[in-house]
């Protein structure tokens, strides 16, 4: 664990400023503090967290919030049941342990691959959790300070943030051909269905990879 | 309760769920290589999706306006490999410069 505590360290810095980027985000799309600390407390998974207050923002409702923040989250059962065989002891404690299963403390962990070794993953995701919580935290409570959202240009910094959570998942022709797709159905459907929905139905788009497999 | 907090509670429930099927429920099994292929493209398919939304989207029309900036910054950003708050922080500047100046 303490292994996994240093091989999180030089990232700390970077997941407590994106826990404060999606702080303020959150103020931003009209989220109380206190709302968006539990969410990250309890969700501890940051594009799913980002969507739900963007389509809140943009007045999406809280069906399609949800909806779009978990179909993001479904990730979470594939990556979980690659390592789940190593999770030993009572149903509590692995069901806390699985909290700490992120993309980071996964891959730094050897997620996927004969090395993965569980208290790395433990030591990653505790040390991630902390800094994005409490980045959280100091975002939100900076983001009350911030008078308009958008004259800072935060509706903006949306638009950049899930383009770089995007290119973290492209990975080959089949993720770009997703991606593609989904921008292309959000794109088309906006003029037509009420906010939200486009983000949803794009997961249509997700097709290419049962089509392919 | 508010909108806030009902999403907060229902996606806290949901992911909790979500992270707990393999080390709680499945336990070294493999799900079919079908299904994890499909789970998988949802990530990026749904950004993609958000990406548009958060540029181009303003109710029920498509409109171009300072956002536009902040993505291209985002764009110059991803591309030079910059860290995701340097991003960020990029988006929101460029998107607030082209608002004051254009």
């Amino acid at each position: 664990m303490r292994r996994g505590v240093r091989v999180a360290a030089p990232l700390v810095p970077a997941a407590f400023i994106f826990g404060a980027s999606f702080g303020v985000l959150a103020r931003a799309a009209h989220m109380g503090a206190v709302a968006a600390v539990v969410f990250s407390a309890t969700t501890f998974a940051g594009s799913a967290q980002v969507a739900a207050v963007s389509v809140l923002g943009a007045g999406g409702g809280v069906a399609a919030a949800v909806v779009a923040a978990l179909l993001l989250n479904t990730r979470y059962a594939p990556i979980g049941i690659s390592v789940g065989e190593s999770f030993r002891g009572h149903v509590l404690r692995r069901l806390l342990q699985a909290q700490l299963v992120v993309d980071e403390s996964w891959a730094l962990a050897g997620g996927g691959t004969s090395r993965f070794d569980r208290r790395v993953l433990l030591g990653v995701g505790g040390t991630f959790w902390l800094a994005w919580t409490a980045g959280t935290a100091v975002g939100a409570v900076a983001g009350s300070a911030i008078g308009s959202p958008s004259s800072f240009g935060l509706d903006g910094a949306f638009a950049a943030l899930f383009l770089a959570l995007l290119a973290a998942q492209l990975r080959d022709r089949r993720t770009v051909a997703a991606a593609v797709g989904g921008a292309a159905i959000a794109a088309a459907l906006i003029p037509f269905v009420p906010a939200g929905l486009p983000i949803v139905a794009a997961t249509a788009a997700a097709l290419v990879g049962w089509r392919r497999a | 309760m508010s909108a806030a907090w009902t999403t907060v509670l229902a996606v806290g429930a949901g992911t909790v769920a979500l992270k707990a099927v393999g080390p709680v429920v499945v336990g070294g099994r493999r799900l079919p290589e079908r299904v994890v292929s499909l789970l998988t493209m949802l990530a990026p398919a749904l950004l993609a999706a958000l990406v548009v939304v958060e540029t181009f989207g303003s109710g029920r029309h498509l409109v171009a306006d300072a956002r536009l900036a902040g993505l291209g910054a985002g764009l110059v950003a991803v591309a030079l490999r910059a860290p995701i708050w340097a991003v960020v922080i990029a988006g929101a500047a460029a998107t607030a410069a082209a608002r004051h100046f254009l």
